[in-house]
């Protein structure tokens, strides 16, 4: 027992060891485990906020009525009244926070064949044409009011200037 | 010359004040650095529980979902990286086990014709993204904690803490992740969770023309989810992996898989 005492110096000396590598994993704990880990679940809370940190790029409609309030009665009792004005309109997060950055006017050819092109997977209900047979060249909005498709044209002087 | 005597009880009185002050400054300073993040005001995690519907019945393969979500989370535009996308399913006969499928460009350019119609055949698009489910496989993987159900039920990714390991990426059942080429960690539909914390609806939901996608609160009584649930059959992809998905189809063919 006595020489076990007096050759203790290596025993101090992997005790110093162990608790400085138990103070090493502290501290490295301490920096290395994001704030507030666990307290959710197994991750780390910031994320959350990190998520929804972002600006939309789509306004959505309701900031579109916002200033265009004729629309609601311009698509009332219409096919098309459940779509929402980015649908054909594209992205305007940026129009509807600067009202002076103005959108491009979408094609009126182009947009109504996105969804009205005919394509034997469709739902057999939906309305759809063969662009090749159906219109002779002309835009869409000669005929079809684009936010009323029910109704005539928009704007019948712009028909009638073609004739 | 005078030389101020520092003896050894001051030096470490004075040393550990020193100490005790500068990581208490570098805790405020790491504050301030933080800075308050942008929070919406009268958004609690708790209240929700987001879920989506998809009719495949009004489902016309337009392809705006697509383009509006690559639009709206800054997707990579190249054709192998979609959070959400259309695939076109054509059943011949009793081919169940066969669908022929087809996804060109994920549906970001529409739908070309290559079908006729009155050939026996079955032909209906099928719109997919992350299922968002509530025992979600990937987030069982993830090593570290980088992806996870968030309280209000949405599979979020962690970009700053992903490593970019991909197991992630293989367990997902239905294919929705994929590794940003730009910053070499996952990516994954959020549900868009920077619009529905702000009271919007996701990017895809609100270009939809025909009102197929549908996002839900499973959580609020008065979201029309629940009626709709009440009133339609519907299934979620792969019901047998129990991954409680929480995306469901109604009109959901059996070939889909």
């Amino acid at each position: 027992m006595r020489h076990l005492i007096k050759d203790k110096e290596h025993l101090f000396r992997m005790a110093a060891l162990f608790v400085a590598g138990i103070f090493m994993f502290v501290i490295l704990r301490a920096v290395m485990v994001p704030k507030g880990f666990g307290t959710l679940g197994h991750y780390r809370p910031g994320a959350l906020e990190d998520n929804a940190k972002k600006t939309p790029v789509f306004a959505g409609k309701p900031a579109c009525l916002e200033c265009h309030t004729d629309m609601v009665e311009k698509q009332k009792g219409s096919k098309h009244a459940a779509i929402n004005c980015e649908a054909c309109h594209g992205a305007q997060g940026v129009h509807a926070t600067d009202p002076e950055k103005k959108p491009i006017r979408p094609d009126p050819k182009a947009v109504c064949l996105v969804c009205h092109t005919a394509n034997v997977a469709k739902p057999k209900g939906f309305p759809q044409i063969d662009p090749k047979t159906h219109m002779e060249g002309g835009p869409c909005n000669e005929c079809h009011a684009p936010h009323h498709p029910e109704k005539g044209p928009e704007k019948p002087a712009v028909q009638e200037a073609k004739k | 010359m005078s030389e101020a005597k520092v003896d050894r009880r001051d030096f470490l009185s004075s040393g550990g004040r020193f100490l005790l002050l500068t990581s208490a400054a570098a805790a405020a300073y790491e504050h301030v650095l933080a800075g308050a993040p942008e929070k919406a005001p009268n958004y609690k995690t708790t209240e929700h529980w987001w879920a989506m519907t998809i009719d495949i019945d009004r489902c016309i393969g337009c392809g705006n979902c697509v383009r509006a979500c690559k639009t709206e989370n800054d997707v990579p535009i190249e054709s192998s990286f979609f959070r959400t996308w259309v695939e076109r399913y054509h059943v011949e006969g009793t081919e169940m086990e066969r669908p022929e499928v087809d996804s060109p460009n994920g549906g970001y350019d529409g739908f070309r014709e290559k079908y006729k119609a009155g050939e026996g055949s079955k032909d209906f698009f099928v719109p997919k993204l992350c299922n968002h489910c509530a025992h979600s496989p990937c987030v069982q993987v993830c090593p570290v904690g980088a992806t996870f159900v968030s309280p209000d039920g949405v599979v979020m990714v962690d970009k700053a803490y992903c490593l970019g390991c991909r197991y992630c990426v293989l367990a997902c059942p239905y294919g929705c992740r994929f590794i940003d080429p730009r910053t070499e960690t996952v990516d994954k539909c959020s549900l868009c969770y920077h619009r529905i914390t702000k009271g919007l609806t996701t990017a895809c939901c609100e270009t939809c023309p025909t009102g197929a996608r549908k996002l839900g609160d499973l959580k609020n009584p008065n979201d029309p989810i629940h009626e709709f649930l009440k009133n339609h059959k519907v299934h979620v992809l792969k019901p047998q992996m129990a991954t409680g998905a929480k995306v469901f189809y109604h009109a959901l063919d059996g070939s889909v898989r």
